[in-house]
């Protein structure tokens, strides 16, 4: 699955407005996920999830910080998250099934923010390319 | 049966109060047409689905939508009884409409969307989880009588 130009212009233009909120969208997301997908807690016994805990904001900050690497680099995904790809592949092997759930807890937390800016075209690269994000950290797992 | 704690169904109505049904469906069922777009599979009789602008403006897109969302509706209406709520529709939409049920889980997801983009702060993920539940039972009951 390839970005279009169209698609991946959309993913850059939004990106650039949530990067000045990217600590607080990847703490919400996370927040959606474990609240939602309860299950999803099991890869974090260690943390502290209730909301508003420091490990919550560091670890959202890690996620939107690889995301931000990945629209810097959208030409070449891969070659950008090729260490994060081992790091899930042998290292924290979370579920692929999980990587679902994450991208759509992070499109609702910027659907609620930017309500007037997540048009359906916008939606549609968004989802496209956290997609993608997926396919290349789930893609050494076998 | 499904159970709902007191929070969930408060929750669940005070958003349901505040949807405009026909808008929302419109834009949901929009939007799985433009983010999935294999989901057009189904509506090959709709005509233009060409391009988002012309799903968005296709006047069949938006009266399905409302129709769907209207049927949802009855959902959130009969959240003890959902399963029978939806028992003739599984049929229809198995054996008439040959609809894979992984669609009404797509379809559920989008509705969700539409609904933080709509009510933003407010779909707290309290919110949320209220409404991935609702939206999971609905699936679910719409794939019952699959055979």
């Amino acid at each position: 699955m390839t970005l279009t130009q169209a698609e991946k212009a959309a993913v850059i233009a939004i990106w650039a407005k949530v990067a000045t909120q990217a600590d607080a969208i990847g703490a919400e997301s996370l927040e959606r996920l474990f609240c939602s997908y309860p299950q999803t807690k099991t890869y974090f016994p260690h943390f502290d999830l209730s909301q508003g805990s420091a490990q919550l904001r560091g670890h959202g900050s890690k996620v939107m910080n690889a995301i931000g690497e990945a629209v810097k680099h959208i030409d070449d995904i891969r070659g950008a998250l090729a260490k994060l790809s081992e790091l899930h592949a042998y290292i924290l092997r979370v579920d692929p099934v999980n990587f679902k759930l994450l991208s759509h807890c992070i499109l609702c937390s910027v659907a609620a923010r930017y309500p007037s800016d997540f048009t359906p075209e916008v939606h549609a690269a968004w989802d496209k390319f956290l997609s993608s994000v997926s396919s290349v950290l789930t893609e050494k797992y076998r | 049966m499904v159970h709902w704690s007191a929070e969930e169904k408060q929750l669940i109505a005070s958003v349901w109060s505040k949807v405009n049904v026909e808008e929302c469906g419109a834009e949901a069922l929009a939007r799985l047409l433009i983010v999935y777009p294999w989901t057009q599979r189904f509506f090959a009789s709709f005509g233009n689905l060409s391009s988002p602008t012309a799903i968005l403006g296709n006047p069949m897109v938006r009266a399905h939508g409302r129709k769907v969302l209207t049927s949802f509706g009855e959902a959130v209406k009969n959240l003890d009884n959902i399963k029978a709520t939806y028992s003739k529709l599984s049929e229809l939409h198995c054996e008439k409409l040959h609809v894979d049920p992984e669609n009404f889980r797509l379809l559920g997801d989008i509705l969700i969307i539409v609904l933080a983009s709509h009510f933003a702060r407010d779909f707290t993920p309290a919110c949320q989880f209220a409404w991935q539940k609702l939206v999971s039972v609905v699936a679910h009951a719409l794939a019952r009588k699959y055979h």
